[in-house]
């Protein structure tokens, strides 16, 4: 019925707009099955349309998109029993406990009341929530409900599973559990696609990056391709004495080879760096050589702000205003 | 392929699954209703305390009318009220739904049943369910604080079992209401905004604690027109309870209640049932 496939996801020039607004403006990408690939970019790029015309929550105005195998259009029914979504805002249901959650999930996939209930203890296990399992959800800690979430999701073992903004609004320490999580799922063979505002999180998870802003993709490619893009990781120092910055400067530039950025007033000086940990300890010795205190050395990743500032030369701006959004309509014309 | 559907489960056809879903999610809605008493309380607490309220704070003051003339029966009224408060509270049953729809529009949950592979209209039909399974609640509770303040029925069980049964059938028209207004407004707290300035008031223009050809002119017109009017005194009828007789000069549906309130339970239900279902398709589609 179906040609075999070894996409997982493929879309093909995905249109969607809401009334001027254009969400997105011909999207194409493929996740090979088994792969992760994270869709980057800041608030109202279309990363939540993307996700939701790919579970058949949103018709999309143009394109086609095929999830395992099916079409979004013409087989819903299997695109939906083949994936799990994770909702931006955790939408575990609050007024029932984190078990009565899962067990119905069970059930309306259709798997029987006895085996919702086995299912619903083991991934209660999987996820830490067994001590949890009978509190309501609404007692639950951010991080808890997240987890519930995602068990949600894998409840029927989807061959695919989207999450959008898994990590948003969780503290550190519940982020990297979630991560951990998720390279469990992948190292079972799950394809995952998942949205981010953070660059961070999608190195850390991805092996395909998409960079998604106003509609449009404006980059793609694994992590290490995406960072050549945008100059890949900084060396970064904060000296303690004003008086020293250009010191500092003069030695942070012999140890990268490039001109490195400099904030007079924050006594900090950024530079590219290709050579990683093995520059950050050069730079470090010379420093301590000329005997020049910092408050701070490091290396640390662009941000979203600064990879979009290299991609389309403008800083990554929130919900596109009725200006900004209408030539992009007219050239999806 | 490396990427496999998982495998169709067995057992369940289309018609089968819808009764599943649809009882899978009526389910969910029965435990949401024992976790929130305080969105209870228009079924439980509420009209217990309007039988209270008016059999024992303003009954006293209220005299129900015999069209025939003779004195009014000074404990009359006891027996009249029930009938009125069945019927503000049935009216009622079109917020419950409501609200549990637009707080589940609100929340996401309703795309989170929509990414499951989950029959066509069974999330509409859980919630239907669960909110007429709700609707029997005050029903019961009504019955015996009623019976605690004097009410009595007085006439053959099958009339009385009939009354019950236009409760439950009117509970089912408010229903699709409910739907349409949790589809169409955008939160919860505008389905209570809702509340307070329409229905609330258009159950107390009727027969529901006074006798209609006590209010003015207008007011009067929209009181024996009203289908809670005649909700209300279909019940009287059925109970056998004062104050179901009409006037000579009252209007038709005075002297048909039972036709005519069925006429606006089959009214609502063909009207309102296709346009809820709509709007709710529509409040659902981006």
């Amino acid at each position: 019925m179906n040609a075999p496939s070894t996409n997982a996801i493929e879309a093909t020039g995905l249109i969607k707009r809401f009334g001027t607004k254009t969400a997105l403006n011909g999207v194409d990408f493929a996740v090979p099955a088994g792969t992760v690939t994270a869709v980057l970019g800041p608030n109202g790029a279309g990363k939540t349309t993307a996700v939701r015309i790919l579970t058949t929550l949103t018709k999309p105005d143009g394109g086609r998109a095929r999830v395992a195998g099916f079409d979004i259009a013409t087989d819903a029914v299997k695109v939906r029993r083949s994936l799990g979504l994770a909702a931006q805002d955790a939408t575990v249901d609050a007024l029932l406990t984190g078990r009565e959650n899962l067990v119905m999930i069970g059930e309306l996939h259709h798997l029987g009341r006895k085996a919702a209930k086995k299912r619903a203890d083991q991934l209660l296990s999987d996820f830490s929530l067994t001590d949890s399992a009978d509190r309501l959800a609404s007692d639950y800690s951010g991080g808890m409900r997240r987890r519930l979430d995602l068990a949600a999701t894998l409840v029927a073992r989807p061959p695919v599973l989207f999450l959008d903004e898994p990590t948003t609004g969780l503290d550190p320490r519940a982020r990297n559990e979630l991560w951990e999580v998720l390279d469990g799922l992948v190292g079972r063979g799950t394809t995952l696609m998942l949205t981010t505002q953070y660059l961070e999180e999608a190195e850390r998870l991805a092996d395909d990056i998409v960079v998604i802003d106003h509609g449009r993709i404006i980059a793609q490619g694994d992590s290490r391709e995406l960072k050549r893009k945008v100059g890949g990781d900084q060396l970064q120092l904060v000296v303690r004495d004003p008086a020293r910055l250009d010191h500092a400067v003069a030695i942070l530039q012999r140890g990268s080879g490039s001109e490195p950025q400099v904030d007079v007033q924050a006594r900090t000086a950024t530079v590219p760096t290709s050579a990683g940990v093995a520059a950050l300890a050069a730079v470090s010795v010379a420093l301590a050589d000329a005997g020049i205190e910092v408050d701070d050395l490091g290396m640390r990743q662009p941000t979203l702000d600064e990879v979009f500032l290299t991609l389309t030369g403008a800083p990554a701006t929130e919900e596109p205003t009725e200006d900004t959004a209408k030539p992009l309509q007219k050239a999806a014309r | 392929m490396s990427v496999a559907p998982s495998p169709d489960l067995p057992g369940l056809d289309a018609g089968p699954r819808f009764f599943h879903d649809t009882w899978v999610i009526a389910r969910r809605g029965l435990k949401h209703m024992k976790r929130q008493p305080e969105a209870l309380a228009d079924a439980t607490i509420q009209p217990i305390m309007f039988v209270l309220l008016f059999a024992y704070v303003f009954g006293g003051a209220i005299q129900v009318p015999n069209p025939d003339g003779s004195p009014p029966d000074p404990n009359a009224y006891h027996e009249f009220l029930m009938g009125g408060i069945f019927a503000q509270t049935m009216a009622f049953g079109v917020f419950g739904v409501a609200m549990a729809l637009a707080s589940d529009r609100k929340n996401g949950a309703v795309d989170r049943f929509r990414s499951l592979p989950i029959a066509k209209g069974s999330v509409l039909a859980g919630h239907a369910f669960a909110n007429l399974l709700k609707g029997l609640l005050p029903i019961v509770l009504m019955s015996i604080a009623g019976l605690i303040v004097g009410w009595r029925t007085h006439n053959s069980v099958p009339e009385v079992l009939a009354a019950y049964g236009l409760m439950i059938l009117f509970t089912f028209a408010m229903i699709w209401i409910g739907i349409l207004l949790g589809s169409v407004l955008a939160t919860p707290e505008a389905v209570q905004g809702v509340a307070f300035v329409a229905i609330f008031p258009l159950t107390f223009v009727a027969s529901t604690f006074v006798p209609t050809n006590t209010l003015p002119g207008v007011l009067r017109t929209i009181a024996e027109w009203n289908p809670i009017s005649a909700l209300a005194g279909s019940l009287r009828e059925l109970f056998g309870n004062p104050g179901a007789a009409p006037f000579a000069d009252s209007p038709w549906p005075l002297h048909h209640p039972i036709a005519y309130v069925l006429l606006w339970i089959a009214g609502i239900t063909i009207v309102c049932a296709p346009l809820a279902v709509s709007a709710y398709q529509n409040s659902i589609a981006d």
